[in-house]
């Protein structure tokens, strides 16, 4: 058995917001002080006097009506532009991602774990740093011009907590009490009130930084996995069967037996409209990773979903791999960084053979990066700035902050930020969704726009 | 007195009844308690003598007997059997109505103690609401869950003195008490303390007067210097707690809001018998708006309990837990401190996990292809009713069945499909039955 070398509020964080999510609804605070994950939090004050609108706004009786209409609609209109928010969960260690090989003081703070030039590939914008030898499909992508590297990004005042740090992302803000996420907040202003596919969530449950106010978003583990089997049925007797979930849905006059129906009804009318993505499922044009991971597979529905002009505009999805790397930390760092990057550079093969490049931009990113100085267990704690990547054929494919170097580090032994995942927010929504950031992200004004898109 | 149900006690009060106050009827069940009449057959869920567990022993996927306090999952199985098998099904479900009211985690404890948790709400499930408060108040897996233990006179914790007037006693916005009656609640019930075993966890949970604050409190515009007794007393002789408590027990049985004298008359009957929970359920029980108000949509727990009663199966593997949660139903793990919203059980993603529930319920008696089954709309359909105990149907949905069986059948334009057809429509019968409108409801 593989030793466990995540940290405890790791993997009981990530245990809460599972569940909290699993189900669409509250969440206990963990801790005193700790912040409410944005949607599945509700801050739990407000819980009890208002009812749930976010992660289930979607399934909600009554809204799917509205839901084939909407998407007809939507998917009528002119081709908009999408991000894709892609979560490393765990906090990914800056310094292996892009690492100062040559760095006398790096190689002092990491004698065990630090890499070798030779195994990675030389990073064209910084002569000091080398990609991590699992990054090499983002060193390819970086070399066409394609990703946008944030070697340093964070906040002021970096808080060393997952839960918290997270959170922050999330909601676009350094507060604990916002319980909408930032790409949520964007699709109360710019979505409509009848497209939940807007934010889709391609997950069991929402992602938080979808967690929206108004406006209903969705959330698919995968479109081709919405199907209903029964034992002992095939043929023509299977599909009589699910002609039946129609009429059986039928309207009836008492309200909770309607409720019931309408259930029926609505898991028939969305099983048919992705019946297109099941059964055969849905060819790529590309070849995308083998393996169990649904991630690469998640990725492919999400390509043949946009080129089959379904309309979305946010998406989310959780990276695979572990990276809250308290020890044991060249494997498995090298094993989650190789199966995200090659998926992504597959996602992004796919997107380019449909002639879909131009409207997708993905953002990479982790809640922070990790200390500077090893442990004594052949991992790393947690830290402060780490790396983000915005990848696309529309990034501006330059670097954004510079690497801060290892020798001028924070007060606790931490890299110190040179960007701030605010104010790349802030440059995402008016350089690439059209929106003003004001709108969407607290004390917009404040934060220096990097030029993202070109 | 409340009114009391005057119409016909036949097989569709019974069974409603059953599903009500319990986790519906086994095979037979319904028609036997319709008999009784319903002073009878309320009277025999509300006074249900010692418990005894009926049907096949729980196991694992691997045949091994459940390991509720070690193996993930099991804890959740353990309950599910004991809804399944249990000779007591109205202690059952209170002992998940009070898992809901007073909504509380495995997550900061840990099975064993949880499990003790939800003892107590089996032993207190129809008695005195103020001795399971204060039972409550004093648990170690709420003494985690709403930080009872980080409350010290020296650092007040409001959690649970927030928690035990809103979600409990009182009722949030109803002006029955201040943000200074939490804080002074939070004084009250400071003195809670555990100690911490590296094998075991959290123990040895006591009160320790070190840690209280023993100073005069003032709350609800009473003075003295109260502990955690007190600040359940307190909550309990509130005036606004009767109507809190007897609103919020009659919405786990009837989905429409009680009128004002029935309202009235139940809070009369709860403070006349000195705060005892029995009177109350009994009286909402046999209430003409349990048998003449519309249906209710079942809780995740209580539709795989019941189907797997209605087919007589045991806990046989741990699927349950997966799908219970797909569902959005993970016993021991309620997403907040209020519970689970009861009106929001049905969406898309949870109807699918429920045909999946109902999928994994027939797997083992799926029908194989070869077996010779009438092709016959009428005959086939009253298998699949018969499959579950023959279960009360709308018109409409025996209909629909009908007419999707008449279809298939006709769908049989060869010899080999003629022969072949009628079992595969009697598995889509019971599969379409278990997760029809009629069966997600009571």
């Amino acid at each position: 058995m593989s030793r466990c070398h995540h940290c405890d509020e790791f993997s009981r964080a990530a245990f809460v917001r599972r569940t909290a999510a699993e189900a669409g609804r509250g969440l206990p605070a963990i801790e005193p002080g700790m912040p409410l994950p944005a949607g599945t939090g509700l801050d739990r004050r407000a819980f009890v006097t208002r009812s749930f609108g976010l992660a289930l706004a979607v399934y909600g009786v009554g809204k799917l009506n509205l839901f084939e209409e909407g998407i007809a609609r939507a998917a009528s209109g002119p081709a908009q532009p999408v991000l894709v928010s892609v979560f490393l969960p765990g906090g990914t260690d800056a310094l292996s991602v892009l690492y100062p090989a040559l760095d006398g003081r790096y190689r002092q703070l990491r004698p065990s774990l630090a890499l070798d030039a030779k195994d990675g590939t030389p990073f064209a914008e910084d002569n000091r740093l080398y990609w991590h030898p699992s990054l090499q499909p983002f060193a390819t992508l970086h070399g066409e011009g394609k990703v946008s590297v944030m070697p340093a990004v964070g906040y002021t005042h970096p808080d060393q907590s997952h839960f918290t740090s997270r959170h922050f992302w999330e909601v676009g803000a350094t507060q604990a009490q916002l319980v909408t996420g930032w790409m949520g907040r964007y699709l109360d202003h710019a979505g409509t009130r009848d497209n939940p596919l807007q934010g889709l969530s391609l997950d069991y449950q929402l992602q938080p930084s979808l967690a929206s106010g108004k406006v209903p978003v969705a959330s698919l583990a995968s479109p081709d996995d919405y199907t209903f089997w029964a034992p002992g049925v095939w043929g023509d007797v299977e599909e009589r069967m699910l002609e039946a979930l129609q009429p059986l849905g039928a309207r009836r006059s008492d309200p909770f037996l309607n409720q019931a129906a309408q259930a029926s009804a609505q898991a028939d009318r969305l099983r048919r409209q992705l019946a297109p993505f099941t059964g055969n499922g849905y060819g790529t044009p590309v070849p995308y990773p083998d393996g169990d991971d649904g991630f690469p597979k998640q990725l492919a529905g999400l390509a043949a979903m946009l080129a089959a002009n379904l309309p979305l505009r946010c998406v989310a999805i959780t990276a695979p791999g572990e990276y809250d790397t308290h020890s044991d930390q060249p494997k498995a760092l090298a094993d989650g960084l190789d199966l995200t990057a090659r998926s992504l550079l597959a996602f992004q093969r796919d997107l380019e053979a449909r002639g879909l490049a131009d409207r997708v931009l993905t953002l990479v990113w982790s809640e922070f990066g990790r200390r500077a100085e090893e442990n004594g267990s052949d991992g790393t704690d947690h830290g402060a700035a780490g790396t983000a990547f915005l990848i696309g054929t529309r990034a501006r494919g330059q670097m954004v902050g510079e690497f801060p170097g290892v020798t001028n580090l924070d007060e606790d032994g931490n890299l110190r930020a040179t960007s701030d995942f605010r104010g790349v927010y802030c440059s995402l929504l008016e350089q690439w969704l059209g929106e003003d950031a004001a709108a969407v992200i607290p004390g917009a004004s404040s934060f220096q726009r990097p030029v993202l898109v070109k | 007195m409340p009114p009391v149900y005057r119409g016909p006690f036949g097989k569709p009060q019974a069974e409603r009844l059953l599903w009500r106050a319990g986790f519906g009827p086994r095979p037979g069940e319904a028609e036997k308690l319709a008999k009784h009449g319903l002073e009878h057959a309320v009277h025999s869920l509300t006074h249900p003598g010692r418990e005894r567990l009926r049907g096949p022993k729980p196991h694992d996927d691997h045949g091994r007997p459940l390991a509720p306090y070690d193996a993930w999952g099991h804890d959740e199985l353990w309950w599910l059997d004991r809804m399944v098998r249990t000779s007591r099904p109205l202690v059952e479900r209170m002992a998940l109505v009070w898992h809901d009211w007073f909504a509380t985690s495995a997550e900061p404890s840990n099975a064993r103690l949880i499990i003790r948790q939800n003892n107590l709400f089996r032993k207190h499930a129809l008695g005195s609401f103020a001795t399971l408060l204060e039972d409550v108040t004093r648990d170690p897996a709420m003494l985690l869950w709403l930080s009872g233990t980080d409350n010290t006179k020296d650092s007040p914790n409001e959690n649970y003195g927030r928690e035990l007037m809103e979600l409990f006693t009182i009722g949030a916005d109803r002006g029955g008490y201040t943000e200074r009656d939490v804080r002074e609640q939070a004084r009250a019930l400071t003195g809670w303390r555990n100690d911490w075993n590296d094998n075991v966890g959290p123990v040895k949970f006591r009160f320790d007067k070190r840690l209280h604050d023993p100073g005069v409190k003032v709350i609800f515009g009473k003075r003295g210097r109260f502990d955690w007794r007190d600040s359940c007393r307190l909550c309990v002789q509130h005036r606004l707690h009767p109507s809190f408590f007897v609103t919020k027990l009659w919405s786990y049985f009837v989905p429409t809001r009680p009128s004002a004298a029935t309202k009235r008359a139940l809070e009369h009957l709860y403070v006349r018998s000195g705060h005892s929970v029995r009177p109350v359920v009994e009286a909402i029980l046999k209430h003409p708006a349990l048998y003449e108000g519309p249906r209710m949509v079942k809780p995740p727990a209580v539709y795989v309990a019941g189907l797997l009663r209605a087919v007589r199966r045991g806990i046989d593997t741990e699927d349950w837990v997966w799908l219970m949660n797909l569902a959005g139903q993970q016993l021991f793990y309620p997403p907040n401190v209020a519970g689970w919203d009861d009106t929001r059980w049905l969406d898309t993603s949870t109807f699918r996990a429920r045909w999946m529930i109902a999928s994994r319920v027939l797997e083992p008696h799926v029908l194989k292809d070869k077996a010779q089954l009438p092709a016959d709309a009428s005959k086939l359909l009253s298998r699949a009713e018969t499959f579950f105990g023959s279960p009360v149907l709308t018109g409409r949905t025996h209909g629909e069945l009908k007419r999707f069986a008449r279809r298939a059948l006709g769908d049989a334009d060869a010899k080999w499909k003629k022969e072949q057809y009628p079992p595969l429509i009697e598995n889509a019968l019971r599969q379409l039955l278990a997760s029809s409108p009629d069966l997600q409801t009571s």
